[in-house]
């Protein structure tokens, strides 16, 4: 027989469906639900009425109507440009194959398709270019904050640096960061493209300094309980950074590495708008200046996709913090 | 027969922004293997920092320490240490706290499966078993005590050094861990120097109690045999003469010889109203 245990959230739903709903789970219900949606619908309302008082040069502010009526559209034109790549693609296979048949000797040239990037094509490019940003941030930022936390020296000779960097806003990077990699990534052959680096970058140098502050905070915080007892067994220093160390400051860490990915974001959509680099970031910047009376729609869609995709972002992060960390109790909403 | 452990004219100087501040002075201590001593006095007057002159934690400024005719520069696992509050590490499992410091000890002479067999005995031996596949979050301060002191056993140290390691424990517990303590030293003859507040528990415990003079500049003021037969027994024990002896000596020696006087701060009407109001 197979039993089936419901999640403990679940429970106000199966009580609601069988109709045995108790005092507590009425509450929970409320909670998790009720209250929640009834806060979103008041939200909608409020949009609605604010929006028919602005009138814009491109229009009257778009409503929750008009933006859910973007939203369709954008899938639309996805859709149709997806069947677009597809046809050409099947156009291409039967011309070169006809033309084998003419031509045998003919070496067969193929061609990408090149339609403007849609939407969800922008939705992706951001999602790799953030990924990517947000790695190589932990990769310096992690070692870093290790060897600062361990040693006072290092710590002495980096924190004027860090104070110095860590405020510094995306904007002021990017051309400084577009010029070098413009510079320095010359070949004919280019693996990724230069813009896409240039985002990355960006990304990176603005993103790493919460990582490096909490790892170095966390290594600093080991217990001297511990450490008294790592002395006693004498782990050389590998042993002690990789068994006391490093699980020590894995709670805090993780926290430093929510705000990075969390700045990351961020940082990325507006290096996207000014740079004109692919992602949503230029999704949006094109709209503003294509200014058609859908526009301001459009880039509602884009506001709410990028905030959605922000929070799914964190939620990723807290569930893998929820899977690595030994203390349970470090890990908070 | 020559002692196991040696301290000689140990001295300890600290440098404070007001000058120097002299903890230990001229300590002198030879115990013999096998020997269990306590080291007894007043918070303060410098008993955690003989035990970690010897646990090489802290280096004595005057004098020094041999052990088994070596100098002690450094800590290191033949001077195995249980921790006041177990010090366990929290991510571990009590298996894996003890098997980390087998494997760093023995990771040389014992093939895998003895070093399990040896985690496995040692948890035994301190009756943790049952639990050996938990996290210190999971189990009592009393069991983390246990693991812990599973852990510093499991090295074989040549001296065992206990900071007040049953301190923080309730009385129940503490008796329980005590007989636990007493099994084992009976089983392996480990040699233990153990810190303590509780004078029962350093007469019941002790083959001697060393008891420490108040600081600044402590040192040991006087060293009582405890010529009590061996196995104890706390209940049979308490109408015992000698064991009744022995604790009024350490009883007098304290609050007698030793007496801390700190005379409690006069209130002032603004100042109980303000412990009042937090209270």
């Amino acid at each position: 027989m197979v039993t089936l245990t419901f999640p403990t959230w679940m429970e106000p739903y199966r009580a609601l469906a069988t109709g045995k709903m108790t005092g507590d789970q009425w509450q929970a219900l409320l909670r998790q639900l009720i209250w929640p949606v009834m806060g979103i619908a008041i939200f909608l309302l409020l949009w609605q009425l604010a929006a028919q008082r602005i009138d814009t040069s491109l229009g009257q502010f778009p409503g929750p109507v008009d933006v859910w009526e973007q939203a369709g559209s954008l899938v639309d034109e996805h859709q149709a440009s997806r069947a677009k790549e597809v046809a050409f693609h099947e156009r291409q296979e039967k011309y070169i194959a006809a033309r084998l048949q003419q031509q045998p000797e003919w070496e067969p040239v193929y061609r990408d398709y090149t339609g403007a990037p849609t939407f969800f094509d922008q939705i992706g490019t951001s999602l790799i270019t953030v990924m990517s940003g947000f790695l190589l941030a932990s990769l310096i930022a992690i070692p870093l904050g290790i060897v600062i936390g361990l040693s006072s020296t290092a710590y002495a000779a980096m924190n004027p640096l860090i104070q110095l960097f860590k405020p510094v806003s995306p904007l002021a990077w990017l051309p400084l960061v577009t010029m070098v990699v413009s510079a320095v990534y010359v070949t004919d052959d280019p693996m990724v493209a230069k813009s896409f680096l240039t985002s990355m970058f960006t990304v990176s140098l603005c993103c790493l300094w919460p990582t490096l502050m909490n790892t170095s905070v966390g290594v600093t915080s080991v217990s001297q309980d511990l450490v008294n007892v790592s002395k006693v067994l004498r782990l050389n220093a590998l042993s002690h950074v990789r068994k006391i160390v490093l699980p020590s400051a894995l709670p805090m860490m993780f926290t430093g590495l929510r705000l990075s990915l969390g700045i990351a974001w961020m940082v990325l959509i507006a290096a996207e708008m000014l740079a004109q680099n692919p992602g949503l970031g230029k999704f949006v910047w094109d709209e503003f200046q294509n200014g058609s009376s859908q526009s301001l729609g459009r880039i509602m869609v884009a506001v709410i996709v990028i905030g959605l995709i922000g929070f799914l972002l964190d939620r990723l992060m807290l569930m893998l913090q929820r899977a690595l960390v030994w203390d349970k109790s470090s890990v908070q909403r | 027969m020559k002692a196991l452990l040696e301290l000689s004219n140990v001295g300890m100087k600290f440098d404070t922004p007001k000058g120097t501040f002299e903890a230990l002075k001229d300590v002198n201590l030879k115990i013999d293997a096998g020997e269990f001593v306590s080291l007894i006095g007043h918070s303060g007057c410098g008993k955690s920092t003989v035990l970690n002159i010897v646990a090489g934690l802290l280096q004595a400024t005057d004098g020094g320490v041999i052990l088994d005719k070596q100098e002690v520069t450094e800590p290191g696992p033949e001077r195995a240490v249980v921790f006041q509050n177990h010090s366990l590490l929290p991510w571990l499992t009590s298996f894996e706290n003890v098997e980390l410091a087998v494997k760093q000890v023995f990771k040389k002479t014992k093939s895998k499966a003895e070093i399990r067999d040896w985690v496995e005995h040692n948890l035994e031996l301190v009756h943790m078993a049952h639990a050996m596949h938990k996290k210190p979050d999971e189990i009592s301060g009393g069991m983390k005590q246990r693991v812990g002191i599973a852990r510093a056993l499991a090295m074989q140290p040549q001296v065992l050094l206990m900071d007040e390691p049953f301190g923080a424990l309730d009385a129940l517990t503490r008796a329980h861990l005590q007989d636990s303590l007493m099994e084992i030293h009976a089983q392996l003859g480990t040699t233990v120097i153990m810190i303590t507040h509780d004078v029962d528990e350093a007469v019941l415990l002790s083959d001697r109690i060393v008891m420490m003079t108040n600081g600044p500049s402590a040192t040991i003021g006087e060293i009582l045999d405890v010529n009590v037969p061996r196995p104890r027994d706390r209940l049979a024990l308490a109408d015992d003469p000698t064991f009744v002896r022995c604790r009024q000596q350490v009883l007098q020696f304290l609050y007698e010889k030793q007496r801390k006087v700190e005379p409690l701060p006069k209130r002032t009407d603004a100042a109980t109203g303000a412990v009042r109001k937090r209270a």
